[in-house]
């Protein structure tokens, strides 16, 4: 999912070597499939392929974002943070999240290294007493800062973490979009599907409905106010998620958007961690 | 005491009032440039001012002590970046006022120093402080800094060390060197505080083993390195004792206990120099949390050891709530009889809503296996609106043996409140 990713502003995956691989299969197997139909199955793991291209090679990027949390009666409440991430050619991305505000806390950090299907590594800064801790990684459905997004909805996109089915091509505002069905394969999602809408323009996602455990539909993301980055990467700066069950929304903002800054793996190890500001 | 409160209480409608406006506007929430800008050099000031009450649940012991104590504390942090740099400076005041112990009034300097960060090195020269460890109970390998006793009994408040810290971040680990000029005695509530009513420690004097008594300079080391599932430290330290021993056999040349002007006896805490070797693991997997800490010291009589290890399991998004429970428990040990801390296991269980006021509720107890004497606690916060937090805390003992450490704590068990602003 990686066009809303707040820990890895971006995606990152399985090798570079495996994924081309992969793509070469899928685009192999399109070739003959002009012939013989490809599959609902075989069509959708083509577009979150070529979705998924078009982000790779963003080398590191960093960002500011405002996560405004709206209860039933339209109260808000503001959250401010920077992000900042790592693209990694042999495994998942790492990030970096400073925590700005509410005030108390301030200075307040999380790294992570991404793994894919693997638990991903995860580091917590606590300011007020020095102290870095290790987290367990495990929790998926659980609501990030109070917020309508899950954890899961913050984490990195990979290939295998889900299976894939093409369901049908429709008109999508002025744009036309590909409607695909995402299966989570990872445990302890909160979700039974997701139904996910790229435009086929871009391969930009445009809208993702989450179905619960139950079936039921759950909530509604929606990316909006798409900005070009080095002449090659999409990205949404606005995302409002709107929970369909109890009536809250959150929407997360985004300002100076930055690629390929610089960034070193000393950017995103414990004691860039601890002196994170 | 009631009219102190009373102003405390005006002084917080007064910054409510004055910070309830939240935007409607979602296009506001860019336009104050209140956080900094890696692009730009710039002057971060934040903090917080916290009113804090303690209701203790037994009268006092003596006249000059009270059941409800007020006391506020304010903590700013100053922090200054230039743009695209490698220089950071801090500076970080610590004041507090308190109503009934003068020990308790009193103010540090948390935090003065400059951070020059390179691509495998970083030298940190100045005060600051320093968090080593994993467990929850006990820190036992947390030894640069000297504890700020008379904050809390949690020994999480630390006073500011003076130290030259060089870390090398290498593949096969980071390691860190600590020069430590200068020594920091230990806070202790006065004979007018509580709790620790008692034990009465002489707050104007000091024994040391060393002839520069607290302007020794002191040295650590630490190697730590994260592999898969493992976050391991060893670490080194010799130098002066943050932990004081207390005696009443002549130390150092030099009696260790005297007579206040009431005509009662104090310990006059006694800091020798020591060795101490220290291991801390964890090891984190699945939504489990597995713990170690352990220490080897010389130089306080006999050679001793002490550890503590413990897991914490944790039930995410319990039945689709968001609610995060968790469970902690830790096995404490040590050689010396003179620590609460010898043979005994705690249990706690910490409860996050994950909620838009972040409230969050810690309880727990640790019991000693042999005497059965108790020290419990409770921790409970939750935001107010932006920037402020109520934070509700008890500690206490109970079924305490005559013969244990905790003695010191009996007819002291506290309710505490705190009301936080922070900016």
């Amino acid at each position: 999912m990686k066009v809303y990713l707040l820990f890895n502003i971006s995606k990152l995956n399985i090798s570079k070597a495996a994924l081309s691989l992969f793509a070469a299969a899928t685009l192999c197997f399109s070739i003959v499939s002009v012939a013989a139909a490809q599959t609902p199955e075989e069509r959708g793991l083509e577009i979150a392929l070529e979705a998924d291209k078009r982000d790779t090679g963003f080398v590191d990027n960093r960002a500011q974002m405002v996560m405004v949390l709206r209860d039933k009666r339209g109260t808000e409440r503001a959250r401010k943070m920077r992000t900042s991430a790592l693209e990694r050619s042999d495994d998942g991305d790492w990030s970096m999240t400073i925590f700005d505000q509410p005030a108390d806390v301030k200075g307040t950090a999380l790294l992570t290294y991404s793994h894919g299907l693997e638990p991903d590594d995860q580091w917590l800064y606590l300011p007020a007493l020095k102290r870095v801790k290790r987290i367990s990684s495990r929790n998926k459905s659980g609501p990030f800062m109070g917020s309508e997004f899950a954890f899961e909805d913050m984490s990195s996109f990979e290939v295998e973490k889900y299976k894939y089915k093409f369901e049908r091509q429709e008109a999508c505002g002025e744009l036309t979009c590909l409607v695909s069905e995402w299966i989570p394969q990872y445990d302890n999602s909160g979700y039974s599907r997701t139904i996910i809408w790229h435009d086929t323009a871009e391969y930009r996602m445009q809208k993702i409905d989450f179905y619960g455990r139950r079936g039921k539909l759950l909530k509604t993301l929606v990316p909006e106010n798409y900005q070009l980055y080095n002449e090659r990467f999409w990205r949404p700066l606005k995302l409002e998620m709107t929970n369909h069950k109890n009536g809250k929304s959150t929407v997360l903002l985004f300002k100076d958007y930055e690629f390929a800054v610089g960034l070193t793996e000393r950017d995103f190890d414990q004691t860039a961690l601890k002196s994170a500001k | 005491m009631l009219h102190k409160l009373k102003k405390l209480t005006i002084i917080f409608a007064v910054i409510m009032v004055s910070n309830a406006s939240v935007g409607q506007n979602i296009d506001d929430y860019f336009s104050d440039s209140d956080y900094f800008s890696a692009s730009e050099s710039a002057l971060s000031v934040s903090g917080e001012l916290i009113v804090q009450v303690r209701q203790f649940i037994d009268p006092a012991l003596r006249d000059s002590q009270s059941r409800t104590n007020a006391s506020v504390s304010f903590e700013p942090e100053f922090y200054y970046e230039a743009a695209e740099s490698n220089d950071r400076f801090t500076f970080k005041p610590f004041m507090r006022w308190d109503d009934s112990d003068d020990e308790r009034t009193h103010a540090d300097i948390r935090e003065l120093n400059w951070h020059h960060v390179a691509d495998t090195w970083e030298i940190k020269t100045g005060v600051s402080s320093v968090f080593w460890g994993v467990t929850e109970t006990v820190h036992l390998v947390n030894v640069i800094n000297q504890i700020d006793g008379v904050e809390n009994l949690d020994e999480e408040d630390l006073l500011g060390q003076p130290m030259i810290n060089l870390t090398l971040v290498k593949n096969w680990g980071n390691l860190d060197v600590f020069i430590l000029p200068g020594f920091r005695e230990r806070t202790f509530a006065s004979r007018d505080g509580r709790p620790g009513s008692n034990s009465l420690i002489s707050v104007d004097q000091a024994i040391y083993q060393s002839s520069a008594k607290q302007h020794r300079t002191d040295l650590a080391l630490r190697w730590s390195r994260s592999v898969d599932i493992w976050d391991i430290g060893v670490a080194y330290f010799h130098g002066t004792s943050r932990e004081p021993r207390f005696s009443d056999q002549i130390t150092y040349g030099k009696t260790s206990t005297q007579v206040n002007a009431y005509g009662e006896v104090e310990l006059i805490p006694i800091y020798d120099v020591i060795d101490q070797l220290s291991v801390d693991l964890q090891a984190t997997y699945d939504a489990w949390l597995f713990k170690l800490e352990a220490i080897t010291r010389s130089g306080q009589d006999e050679r001793f050891s002490a550890a503590a290890a413990g897991f914490e399991y944790t039930l995410f998004d319990l039945a689709m709530s968001g609610i995060d429970v968790g469970i902690v428990s830790e096995y404490l040990y040590d050689e010396r009889d003179i620590k609460a801390t010898d043979d005994d296991l705690s249990l706690a269980v910490r409860l996050a809503f994950n909620d838009v006021y972040s409230t969050e509720l810690l309880a727990g107890v640790a019991r000693d296996l042999n005497n059965k004497s108790q020290y419990f606690f409770v921790e409970a916060s939750r935001r107010i609106g932006d920037s402020f937090k109520l934070a509700l805390e008890v500690r206490g003992v109970s079924n305490v043996d005559k013969a244990d450490p905790l003695m010191v704590l009996s007819g002291d068990n506290f309710a505490q409140l705190e009301l936080g602003y922070y900016f």
